[in-house]
């Protein structure tokens, strides 16, 4: 089933350069899609779009939509606070917020208006043990979340964004800069994940592209050179310059 | 030959460096020599009755309560309207203006802010607040005319706290469905809370010393009880130690240097609040 | 809920954009109302008066080019102190000090950016005056040199705070090409290290005398207040009067809407006046600096 279908989707930077070139894609709900190619591809502003974070920054939309649920979350009427609880965002580096790890994982709940404790409290719980961190930060968290390894963190930020139960949780390199070990930790939790929701990852490397993807999309220089699952892409890519890529040629 | 030369230059060095050196310290020593002594100066004049009691004999004896009371309320006045006012101006300056040409004259406007005499602050108070409006000399208009004094030093120092706050943190808000507000000020605003505070007192700091602005605007020579309202003139320290230091004769020597060393006290203190609670913030800072 | 929480957040950002142009409004209010009541000396007082050399108002003799004087010689000789002083403690400051010296000046210099100005001019008046009367075998030691002392003091840290940034952010690799050429610390410093960081203490000496045009309550209580026209090297050494302390020492007296209260208004003017430029020009200084960064940058 598809989850987001984004049609036609034109990007530019606010001084005109172009971002992504016609975009059309549909997402399939419950896999891991990977979307990857070399760096400037246009993908991490791929991501940015589907929860609207680019409005921050000095990008716009030209041409196209994007459908989640059949709805267009780039109409200006789109209520984007809404979205982005939907629509979960773990970034390259770990950011933690300056408070402790509980509230750290309470902090987007709040904002929509839990006060509930037990509510509150459940939500943590749930939300450590999926990102594969409850037995380690179990009994302190009331610590400050900034004392916790880079390994650590990383696995919060994404507890923090399952703590708002979103339907869609997009990853930008989230283990760039990590240790192989919490690397694995973290794509373990993503394969637990996807079980439940719908799951958009940037890799940081070819490899980790082709150890997680179910479905795989190859960018290259904004635009999208070819889609498929993962399996076939891999081993079979139809077009020459994802074959370059994934052998190693270029990139 | 060259060697010669070579030790020419550092000799040359040496007594540039000793000169330098000297420069900084009749720089900085008279400081010092200021502070210590006023305050040897000044001591034995202040006891409780002086800092707590009404001036009689023509100012001549007694305490200066009203104008330790009096600077109080100007620089709480000053606050009220200053602080608001300043870091919401900085929170608009780091959190929503764009680099646009209006962006650019407010900041223009800042710079100029800062640097008008206090003087003139004093005729612009006298012209909008005491005539024009209407609150006669008073502490309303007193603290108004400090408080826009005030403003650029808030506005700046609130600013670059602000700014220092990682941008991270505000992407990651808002991409956890935060709204622009909520972001600031739940993150933004607590991060950036004790360099606002900082900036605050030092602004305060000024205003505290001043005496210019409020020659017309809200300061009294002599007052036999405590202003009543905002709309009262007041006594104020450093307006008093002008007063008694140049318009009363025979006023005895004691008295001018315990009310220097209150006012300086009274400065002194908030600079040295505003250091600890910059220094303390530093230390415990997560970024 | 939502919408609620979006009406809100609406009415803050609205007074939070508001209070952002607030700065701009102070600046038009204040110079419209120095306009507003200053303007009026234009009409009331000849040119031909305001512009002589007699200020003595209670006979309608407004001619502010005593005060004028008064204030450029004082501010003169205040940078005459300010600057070197000024410059030679942020070169030792940035240059010269080891680090736990710096973080004992740096403070104190701060500490006389705090000090109230009426209590510099109270010292001034019982110490410095009577001393520099002795020492210098004046008739009086209220005199214009008293105020320069005083206002020098006043001047010095912006002068310091601002340069010594300036010199601060000249990149260490300046300093270290310099050395590997066999400079030594003394000639980096004055063919590198300052040229480098020129235009960041060119700004510090420009607000440092602005501040010093702008003081008022220090040079009101130790220039004696006489307004006699200061031309030469000399009055340096007697009287005189600033254009801030005229209007401090009369603005209290004057009757509200009266030909002395206008043209204490229209003192105040060009005092604005001077003081939009100083610091546009100083601030523009450093823009210029900042955009030939960026081009070597990019």
């Amino acid at each position: 089933m598809n989850k987001i279908v984004i049609e036609n989707l034109s990007l530019q930077y606010s001084d005109g350069t172009e971002s992504l070139r016609d975009i059309s894609m549909s997402i399939r709900t419950n896999a891991i899609t990977v979307l990857f190619g070399p760096a400037g591809g246009g993908k991490s502003t791929l991501l940015r779009c589907l929860n609207r974070l680019n409005d921050l920054t000095e990008v716009k939309a030209v041409g196209g939509q994007i459908l989640l649920d059949g709805e267009n979350i780039l109409d200006p009427g789109t209520d984007t606070i809404a979205l982005r609880r939907k629509v979960g965002m773990v970034f390259a580096r770990p950011v933690v917020l300056p408070m402790s790890i509980r509230q750290n994982l309470t902090y987007g709940l709040e904002l929509a208006g839990e006060k509930r404790k037990s509510r509150l409290d459940e939500a943590v719980e749930r939300s450590l043990k999926l990102a594969a961190i409850w037995e380690e930060v179990k009994d302190r968290l009331d610590d400050p979340a900034i004392a916790l390894s880079g390994g650590q963190q990383q696995r919060i930020c994404l507890a923090r964004v399952l703590a708002l139960q979103p339907e869609v949780i997009l990853l930008d390199e989230p283990t760039s800069g990590l240790d192989p070990i919490s690397t694995g930790k973290v794509e373990t939790a993503l394969q637990e994940l996807k079980k439940e929701y719908t799951v958009i990852l940037v890799p940081h490397s070819v490899q980790q592209a082709g150890r997680t993807a179910d479905y795989a999309a190859f960018f290259l220089q904004g635009e999208l050179v070819e889609y498929n699952d993962g399996k076939s892409l891999f081993t079979t890519p139809k077009d020459k310059r994802t074959e370059d890529y994934i052998t190693g040629r270029f990139g | 030959m060259k060697r010669i030369f070579s030790l020419n230059r550092h000799l040359i060095e040496r007594l540039g460096f000793g000169l330098l050196t000297l420069m900084a310290l009749l720089t900085v020593l008279p400081i010092v020599g200021v502070v210590i002594y006023i305050l040897a100066q000044g001591a034995p004049a202040v006891s409780l009755e002086f800092l707590t009691g009404f001036p009689h004999d023509g100012m001549r004896a007694g305490g200066i309560l009203p104008a330790i009371i009096g600077t109080l309320y100007l620089t709480i006045g000053t606050a009220v309207f200053s602080v608001p006012l300043g870091v919401a101006a900085a929170i608009y300056l780091s959190e929503y203006a764009s680099d646009t040409g209006l962006t650019r004259l407010i900041r223009i406007a800042i710079i100029n802010l800062a640097g008008i005499p206090s003087v003139v602050y004093g005729l612009f108070g006298l012209g909008l607040f005491v005539l024009f409006l209407q609150f006669g000399t008073s502490i309303l208009a007193a603290s108004l005319t400090l408080s826009i004094m005030t403003l650029p030093v808030i506005i700046s120092t609130a600013e670059e706290s602000l700014r220092a706050v990682p941008q991270a943190f505000r992407t990651v808000s808002i991409s956890l469905g935060a709204t622009r507000w909520q972001t600031i000020r739940r993150i933004v605003l607590k991060e950036a809370l004790p360099g606002i505070l900082t900036g605050v007192i030092l602004g305060l700091e000024r205003a505290a010393g001043e005496t210019a602005p409020i020659l017309f605007t809200g300061a009294a020579f002599f007052l036999p009880r405590l202003p009543g309202s905002p709309f009262d003139a007041t006594m104020a320290l450093p307006y008093h130690l002008f007063v008694i230091s140049t318009q009363v004769p025979e006023m005895p020597i004691q008295i001018q240097y315990g009310t220097a060393l209150v006012l300086l006290f009274f400065v002194l203190g908030m600079n040295l609040i505003a250091t600890v609670i910059r220094s303390r913030a530093r230390a415990k800072r997560q970024w | 809920m939502e919408k609620t929480l979006n009406w809100r957040e609406f009415i803050i950002t609205r007074a939070i954009k508001a209070s952002g142009y607030s700065a701009i409004v102070f600046v038009a209010l204040i110079f419209f109302f120095l306009l507003r009541e200053g303007l009026p000396a234009l009409v009331e007082v000849p040119l031909s008066t305001l512009f002589s050399v007699r200020w003595y108002p209670i006979e309608s003799y407004f001619g502010i080019l005593p005060l004028i004087t008064g204030s450029i010689i004082v501010t003169i000789g205040a940078a005459l102190i300010a600057v070197p002083f000024g410059i030679g403690t942020a070169v030792f400051i940035s240059e010269i000090a080891p680090r736990w010296l710096r973080e004992i000046i740096k403070p104190l210099v701060e500490l006389l950016g705090g000090l109230p100005s009426v209590v510099l001019g109270f010292l001034g008046i019982l110490v410095l005056s009577p001393f520099l009367r002795r020492f210098l075998d004046l008739p009086t030691g209220l005199t214009a040199f008293t105020g320069s002392l005083l206002l020098g003091g006043i001047a010095v840290p912006t002068v310091v705070s601002i340069a010594e940034d300036a010199l601060d952010a000249v990149p260490r690799s300046y300093r270290e090409g310099a050395w590997a050429l066999g400079a030594t610390r003394w000639q980096t410093i004055w063919r590198v290290t300052l040229p480098a960081a020129r235009s960041g203490v060119l700004t510090g000496i420009m607000l440092g005398i602005g501040r010093a045009i702008g003081e008022t309550m220090a040079v009101m209580m130790v220039t004696g207040n006489a307004p006699v026209l200061a031309l030469t090297p000399g009055s340096l050494f007697s009287p005189a009067r600033t254009m801030t302390a005229t209007i401090a020492a009369e603005m209290g007296e004057v009757a509200n809407a009266s030909v002395h209260y206008h043209v204490l208004f229209f003192i105040g003017m060009v005092l604005f006046i001077i003081s939009l430029i100083v610091n546009i020009a100083a601030s523009s200084v450093v823009f210029r600096s900042k955009k030939r960064a960026e081009r070597v940058l990019s």
